[in-house]
């Protein structure tokens, strides 16, 4: 029985790894929403629009899948999440989702004759993605930490208690702080990727001017969540018999007691500082690759921080003993194990993606690019 | 475990899933095919480097572009849609239904949306080799993610390969295999991919003939149409042989959903095949629910027991049969069935007391007899007829299943004569001559959309009350929300939807009247 347990709980600490790896890389790849988001206000013409659209639009794809394979993911390995949260939180989830229907449409119709709403329909379409996606998705992501509104009877069926569903989020300001500091994140990552993909002088003169602000803007709420979410109690769970209770400093004990944890976190933050340093001082056009590298390491040890060292990943402040942690939310053993086999196949996956971008990406984006290509959006 | 459902809410939840699966099942049909007929084309350039065919191909594709975008648009609602109005289902078999889903990301999604990108991309950047494997990777890609959602579905029809936690209160897999190989997933997806390909091809060779009506492209359009028209006559003789086994496995899986199909009201050894028939209402009835009666019929006599069994006399159960039971063919009755899923709950509930209550002993005495076979195969099997109330709940909507049905069979048949004459005519080289069948291509369009979208009303509207059959009625399924909150949902998706298709419409129409650049 011992073995087992161990074997069970080595398995969802796997898959709540591999949840986090793929929250990082979502929120990383959200440079897309982040780009699209300056749609109105950066470029200084018809032809720079065209291609800060088109640079950060043939990414769009990547990082929708990398949400629907997020959802997918965490829906197999951690279903009573996928049921509470989705099923309760309901109002933030088809928000999220809404603003995602948007996306794929309005980059493929918004240049093509004919497309009935005109171009400008699409265009606020993509603003409204950029802004939405990552606003919503940090804050609902905020609340693993903060609690929700939620029952589970003992069928393990969810009981919402509020009658906002999930809005109510906004309600707590920290919440609200990680929700801008995505936002405003996403748009550091999305001009420091225009900057690197686009051979255009003016183009990266314009997008250079816009990073202090938005670093600032990434940087209060960021650092003000962090500071507030280490100064709070925190939901531990008994590692025994599973109950969960309020300890304080639960954060910060995590980070301590983890020191791996710690430093992937520091190596995360220090990567995104670099970067931002060295795009405003030194006018570098690879910031983008320090930015994304401390981006991923940094979301990587949020989730570290929210679900390991007996930690409630999902916790309902509505009702204590309801709150989800990674063991009494996951698949079987069985199913985590088969997953498991399948996930193996993860670098291949990033193997070749990594190889069909690098030989498309061959050419940077540039005016006669966009004269010339076929296929553009 | 019935206790206060809301109809109103489990109304607009269907009503809101059967929206976003309709619309997303527009869109792609067209990608399955045309993500093939793209390749062949692509391959064919490649194999002689007649410029001409890249024209053909780059067209095609254009098409499918604006086409995916939209797929995927309404697809990723589909996927979070089960957390979020069906959140109960979620947890009961998100052990075994979830790990489709992911494996679909991890193995099918990301080879498609990778290699689309170097299918529109890469022209000029990379090999012409290379762009061929690229393209040929994204039909697969597409292919697979059908695999996996149609095992998904295939489960919910028949479910296979778990066990039922009493712990947990879910199901939990023990055989991957199982859920893979389930008949019914074997069935739906080659069925299924078969009539994607189907509506790929009649999508070119409407296209095609339009161009042939306009005189317009002459050339272009006729390869463009043979291409189609011999894969859309392998696709259309793969899709009625699908479809003829799909109705073999439900006959066996599903007896109500194929009594529907059939609208069997009683069962009868030498049972006919209806080819076509009229419906009324029956003076039978199952409680204030009315059996169905033909008012005329064209039937094949005994074909109905030949396929289901092959052998003429086989008893072919009715709806009547599967309410009531029939001792004499060993068909259990609802009531029976509802009996034995009450002896289920009862025996979970009082597992869950005792475990409340820490009484160890009885506990795992409860729990061992869950782990039994017999258990699971005599009255777990049954443990949704615990939350039905009304013998009559169990029928689904039978005119809606069985006009549908023979409806998609009827256009499937048409469907291969389309292909025939087109190949005919193309062969004999009068096709340009026959401008009633350019008309007739024209007109067919729509027809194979209608005809997919018949097929997921028969499989789905078929299996009502269950969302896993006999396992989980859909009134247990649905998430605890405000009936409101889902009618809001609803409409804004009808409205978003609907205003994204109107435009996809006409910028697909504008684009074929530009036509193939040069
Ligand atoms: C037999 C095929 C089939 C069926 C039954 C479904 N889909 Fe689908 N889906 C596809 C075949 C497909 C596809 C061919 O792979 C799509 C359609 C158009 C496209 O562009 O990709 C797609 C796109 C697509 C996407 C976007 C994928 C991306 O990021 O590229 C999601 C999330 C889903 N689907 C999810 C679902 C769910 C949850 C379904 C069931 C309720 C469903 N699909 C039914
Ligand atoms: C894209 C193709 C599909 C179409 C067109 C389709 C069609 C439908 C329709 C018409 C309904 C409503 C039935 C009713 O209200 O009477 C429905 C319900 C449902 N279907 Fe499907 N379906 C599709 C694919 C799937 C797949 C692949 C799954 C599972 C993986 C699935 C799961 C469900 C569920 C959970 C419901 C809601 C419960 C219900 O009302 O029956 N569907 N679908
Ligand atoms: C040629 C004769 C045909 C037969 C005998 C046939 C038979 C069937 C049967 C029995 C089902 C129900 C399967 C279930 O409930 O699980 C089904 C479903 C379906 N059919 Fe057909 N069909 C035929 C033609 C077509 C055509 C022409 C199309 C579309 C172009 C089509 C598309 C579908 C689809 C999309 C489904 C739902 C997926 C599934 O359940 O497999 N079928 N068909």
């Amino acid at each position: 029985m011992t073995t087992l347990l161990i074997s069970h709980l080595f398995l969802q600490s796997y898959w709540w790894i591999i949840v986090s790896l793929l929250a990082s890389l979502l929120v990383f790849l959200m440079f897309v929403q982040g780009g699209q988001s300056f749609i109105f206000t950066l470029p200084g013409n018809e032809m720079q629009k065209t291609m800060i659209v088109n640079t950060v639009g043939r990414k769009w794809d990547l990082t929708f899948t990398t949400l629907v394979t997020f959802g997918g993911a965490f829906f197999a390995s951690f279903p009573l999440f996928y049921a509470t949260s989705f099923g309760g939180a309901y109002w933030v989830w088809i928000a999220i989702l809404f603003s995602f229907i948007l996306q794929a449409v309005a980059f493929e119709f918004r240049s093509k004759p004919n497309n009935v709403f005109g171009q400008n329909t699409f265009d606020a379409f993509l603003l409204l993605n950029g802004a939405l996606g990552p606003l919503l998705i940090g804050t609902a992501v905020a609340t693993f930490f903060t609690g929700s509104q939620f029952s589970l009877d003992d069928m393990n069926r969810v009981k919402w208690a509020s009658s906002w569903y999930g809005l109510e989020a906004v309600l707590d300001v920290r919440n609200l702080a990680l929700g801008l500091a995505v936002l405003f994140l996403s748009r550091v990552n999305g001009l420091l990727y225009i900057i690197n993909s686009i051979e255009d002088e003016d183009v990266k003169k314009r997008a250079l001017n816009k990073l202090p602000l938005n670093a600032i803007l990434f940087l209060v709420p960021f650092l003000f969540f962090v500071i507030a979410i280490l100064l709070s109690q925190g939901f531990a769970a008994d590692p025994v018999s599973g109950t969960i209770s309020m300890e304080k400093y639960k954060y910060l004990h995590n980070l301590i007691q983890m020191p791996l944890v710690l430093l992937i976190f520091l190596a995360g933050v220090a990567g995104v500082l670099y970067g931002l340093f060295i795009a405003i001082f030194k006018k570098s056009n690879s910031a983008v690759w320090f930015t994304s590298l401390g981006t991923i390491l940094a979301v990587f040890a949020v989730f570290m921080l929210a679900g390991f060292n007996d930690t409630s990943f999902y916790p309902s402040a509505y009702d204590l003993q309801s709150s989800l942690t990674i063991r009494n939310a996951s698949s079987s053993e069985f199913t985590l194990k088969t997953m498991m086999f399948v996930s193996f196949l993860v670098p291949f996956v990033l193997a070749y993606i990594w190889y069909a971008w690098k030989s498309i990406n061959v050419t940077k984006i540039t005016q006669e690019e966009m004269g010339n290509n076929e296929h553009k959006y | 475990m019935t206790e206060n459902i809301d109809l109103t809410l489990l109304d607009w939840s269907r009503a809101q899933f059967a929206l976003t699966a309709i619309y997303h099942w527009l869109f792609v049909p067209l990608t399955l095919g045309l993500s093939f007929l793209v390749a062949i084309m692509e391959t064919i350039y490649y194999k002689t480097g007649n410029e001409e065919w890249r024209r053909i191909t780059r067209f095609w594709m254009t098409l499918f572009g604006i086409n995916f975008a939209i797929g995927v648009a309404t697809g990723i609602i589909l996927e979070f849609e089960f957390g979020t109005n069906w959140s109960n289902y979620s947890w009961f078999v998100g052990d075994i239904f979830g790990a489709p889903l992911a494996v679909e990301g991890i193995v099918a999604f990301f080879l498609e949306s990778t290699f689309i990108a170097v299918m529109f991309f890469g022209w000029n950047k990379v090999s012409k080799k290379f762009h061929l494997v690229s393209t040929w990777l994204v039909a697969i890609g597409s292919n697979l993610s059908a695999l996996w959602i149609l095992v998904a579905n295939g489960w919910m029809q028949n479910p296979v390969g778990m066990e039922f936690n009493p712990e947990t209160a879910r199901n939990e897999m023990i055989s991957f295999w199982a859920v893979l190989f389930n008949q019914v997933a074997v069935d739906k997806f080659l069925h299924t991919i078969s009539s994607g390909y189907l509506v790929g091809s009649v999508f070119v060779i409407g296209i095609s003939a339009w161009f042939l009506l306009k005189k317009r492209e002459i050339y272009f359009a006729k390869r463009s149409m043979l291409v189609a028209a011999v894969f859309g006559l392998l696709a259309s003789l793969m899709n009625a042989y699908t479809g003829d086994s799909s109705a073999r496995t439900i006959s066996k899986v599903q007896p109500v959903k194929f009594a529907a199909m059939e609208a069997l009201s009683e069962g009868k050894p030498e049972a006919g095949l209806v080819a076509f028939g009229v419906l009324k209402d029956s003076e039978n009835k199952v409680g204030e629910t009315a059996l169905k009666d033909f008012l005329f019929k064209i039937e094949f006599p005994s074909f109905l027991s030949i396929l289901t069994a092959g052998d003429k006399d086989a008893f072919v159960p009715g709806m009547t049969d599967l309410v009531n039971g029939n001792q004499t063919h060993n068909v259990i009755s609802f009531e029976e069935k509802k009996s034995r899923g009450e002896t289920a709950m009862k025996t979970l509930i009082a597992y869950k007391s005792a475990s409340k209550d820490g009484n160890i002993q009885q506990r795992d005495s409860l729990k061992n007899i869950f782990a039994s076979q017999s258990f699971q195969e005599n009255y777990f099997k049954y443990f949704g007829y615990a939350s039905v109330e009304k013998a009559e709940d169990i029928i689904p909507d039978i005119s809606g299943t069985f006009y549908s049905f023979h409806l998609m069979v009827i256009l499937g048949f048409g469907f291969i004569f389309l292909f025939v004459i087109a190949i005919f005519y193309l062969f004999k080289g009068t096709l340009t001559q026959n401008r009633w069948f350019l008309w007739l291509c024209l007109i067919a369009m729509p027809f194979p959309y209608i005809a997919s979208e018949l097929g997921w009303i028969v499989a789905e509207l078929g299996r009502q009350p269950w969302i896993i059959q006999d396992l989980m009625p859909v009134s247990t399924a649905v998430s605890n929300i405000g009936a409101g909150s889902v009618m809001a949902t609803f409409f804004i998706f009808a409205t978003l939807f609907t205003a994204l298709l109107i435009a996809e419409v006409s910028i697909m129409v504008k684009q074929v009247k530009i036509g193939p650049k040069h």
